[in-house]
């Protein structure tokens, strides 16, 4: 049984057909690939399942529930995560509000006025989260906008696992880390992997792909053109898929 | 450094509170009369009315929205209330119901048609700027309408343990308005919503409904303003609050609120709205006729957003 299933997705923005009946399914703990040229439609894809653009025509189930026309805040409360590759975060405020974003844990104050955001788990939270992660930041109280892309990128990470995703969908997420910060992002996809999270992993680094993921997935013009077991490919079969090369 | 941290933990800048003391200073010098007990209450006093409209905008503008109808409305307020009470005949609390419903009622429309129609809020509340003052002129055929019941008289004139109604009013909507903008998921949703829509939108924020009830809340907010003022001058006036949005968007913008969003403080806000005041009420002083105390307050505006400006430069 599939934890996520895409059935015949179509979205157009105005004239402009970004996806042509997309069809997919992941498993639970399935580590999976997604490449194809600039413009493909791989943002567009993974926004119609967290639920950023509705779709045209089309359904997407979700741990055997249609989540089609859920909002994105529903889907996340189902378990489904993005880090955006444009990373979604609000500049202004601190590191420990935007990973809480959304989702800001209350208590009573004084044991009386309601819904007061409970600053203080939110803090002690977060920085569990970024200890986690292995990842040095001056301090959580800093504006994210003070913060390097690359530091940026983590907060981005920590906001998606801190409420225990089921799947956790990757845009480009080494896109600004450096050497070593990208090896711990395959460590940590390995490690989501083994804990029974799916991932979908977005990256046009082509070694990084074949390293985290089992399965890998190209995207043509609106369209999957290739379903490929990594073992069963290799390098330069990918290439020429996203390029229309093949066959 | 005590004092600074204190203020951050408010949310209060630094700045803002200096401007304020400095310009008391500056006041007391010129004018033996400025530290008088009575002149402070009229600055508050004074200030009550639109630092009541300015928790609005400042609400709205960390939304990175903006509300150029608060006055108009605070006008419509105004004269529904008088109108129910003083020409229908009805009882006083409707003088209550019908400042605050028309208030909310204008803030809801300009919220429906931003959300909806994707207007922008810029188009819509100039719109109901319009709007707003010519029904008012309408309700009261233009004219003021006088003679409003002790209860609401209260409201408005009254010292209860020697403090005017209306400064009460602004404490107590002040305390409550930094509680929710500080401390609670809707002021953090407000500021996210201001800082990065895209982002408020992708963490599951409900933006449409988060803008609605922001620019409902701005709408009562002016209706509060108009009841006050109303029970102040014992008329329903269809011109009242002429102008007030620009004291009000200053007194925002010179507290800490980021034009652009996504930063806001109630309490900045009362202090830039208690510099307005101590301006005003220094300039009433020295004699300065009223055109020139509308420049000042026009250029104060500008140059509130132009230091910002620098100072955001010079930190990227
Ligand atoms: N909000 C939008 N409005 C209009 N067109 C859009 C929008 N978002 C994406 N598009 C268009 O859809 C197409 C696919 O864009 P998308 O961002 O999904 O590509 P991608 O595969 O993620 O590319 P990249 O590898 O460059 O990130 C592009 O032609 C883009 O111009
Ligand atoms: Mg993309």
């Amino acid at each position: 049984m599939s934890l996520l299933k895409l059935t015949d997705l179509h979205k157009s923005f105005g004239a402009v057909k970004v996806l042509r009946g997309v069809n997919l399914e992941v498993a639970a703990g399935e580590v999976i690939g997604l490449v194809g040229d600039n413009g493909a439609g791989k943002s567009t894809l993974m926004k119609t399942i967290t639920g950023v653009y509705p779709v045209d025509d089309g359904m997407v189930r979700f741990d055997d529930e249609d989540v089609t026309h859920l909002n994105p805040g529903e889907r996340r409360a189902r378990g489904i995560e993005m880090i955006y590759q444009d990373l979604a975060l609000a500049g202004q405020q601190d590191v420990a509000n935007n990973i809480f974003l959304g989702r800001e844990p209350t208590k009573r104050l004084w044991g009386i006025l309601p819904s007061f955001v409970d600053k203080a788990r939110i803090d002690s939270e977060a920085q569990k989260m970024i200890d986690r992660l292995g990842v040095r930041i001056p301090s959580i109280h800093l504006p994210v906008g003070m913060l390097s892309g690359g530091q940026q990128q983590t907060i981005a990470i920590a906001r998606a696992l801190t409420f225990q995703p089921k799947l956790v969908i990757m845009d480009e997420p080494t896109a600004a880390l450096a050497v070593r910060e990208v090896q711990s992002v395959l460590d940590l996809i390995e490690q989501m992997r083994s804990e029974g999270i799916a991932v979908i992993l977005i990256s046009h680094r082509l070694n990084d792909v074949f390293e985290a993921c089992g399965r890998i997935v190209v995207l043509r013009q609106g369209s999957v053109i290739a379903d490929l077991n990594k073992k069963e490919t290799n390098m330069n079969e990918v290439v020429s898929y996203i390029v229309g090369a093949h066959g | 450094m005590k004092l600074a941290s204190l203020l951050a933990r408010a949310h209060v800048r630094a700045e803002s509170l200096a401007v304020l003391i400095a310009l008391s200073a500056v006041m007391a010098i010129i004018s033996p009369v400025f530290l008088s007990f009575g002149n402070l209450f009229n600055i508050i006093l004074a200030t009550a009315t639109y630092g009541i409209l300015a928790i609005g905008a400042t609400f709205v503008i960390s939304a990175a929205g903006i509300d150029l109808s608060l006055g108009s409305v605070l006008g419509l307020a105004s004269v529904t209330g008088a109108f129910l009470v003083v020409n229908l005949g009805l009882p006083w609390p409707f003088a209550i119901v019908g400042c605050l419903a028309a208030g909310l009622a204008a803030g809801a429309v300009n919220g429906l048609i931003i959300v909806r129609g994707r207007v922008p809020a810029f188009i819509v509340t100039l719109g109901m700027l319009g709007i707003a003052r010519g029904l008012a002129l309408i309700i009261s055929s233009g004219r003021g309408i006088y003679g409003l019941p002790e209860e609401i008289l209260f409201l408005g004139q009254a010292r209860p343990f020697g403090v005017p109604t209306p400064v009460y009013v602004l404490i107590v909507v002040a305390l409550v308005a930094h509680y929710i903008l500080a401390h609670t998921p809707f002021g953090a949703h407000t500021l996210a919503l201001g800082d990065n829509e895209a982002a408020a939108r992708a963490t599951g924020i409900d933006v449409r409904r988060q803008r609605l009830m922001l620019y409902s809340l701005s709408g009562l907010m002016a209706g509060l303003a108009g009841l006050i003022f109303t029970a102040r001058v014992n008329t329903g006036d269809p011109t009242a609050g002429l102008n007030y949005e620009l004291l009000a968007i200053t007194a925002a913008i010179i507290g800490g609120t980021n034009l652009f969003g996504g930063r806001g403080s109630i309490l900045g806000t009362m202090i830039g709205a208690l510099i307005m005041g101590v301006l005003q009420n220094g300039l009433n002083l020295m004699a300065v006729q009223a055109y020139y105390q509308q420049m000042a307050i026009g250029i104060v505006l500008i140059a509130a957003v132009w230091l910002d400006q620098i100072r955001s430069r010079g930190r990227i």
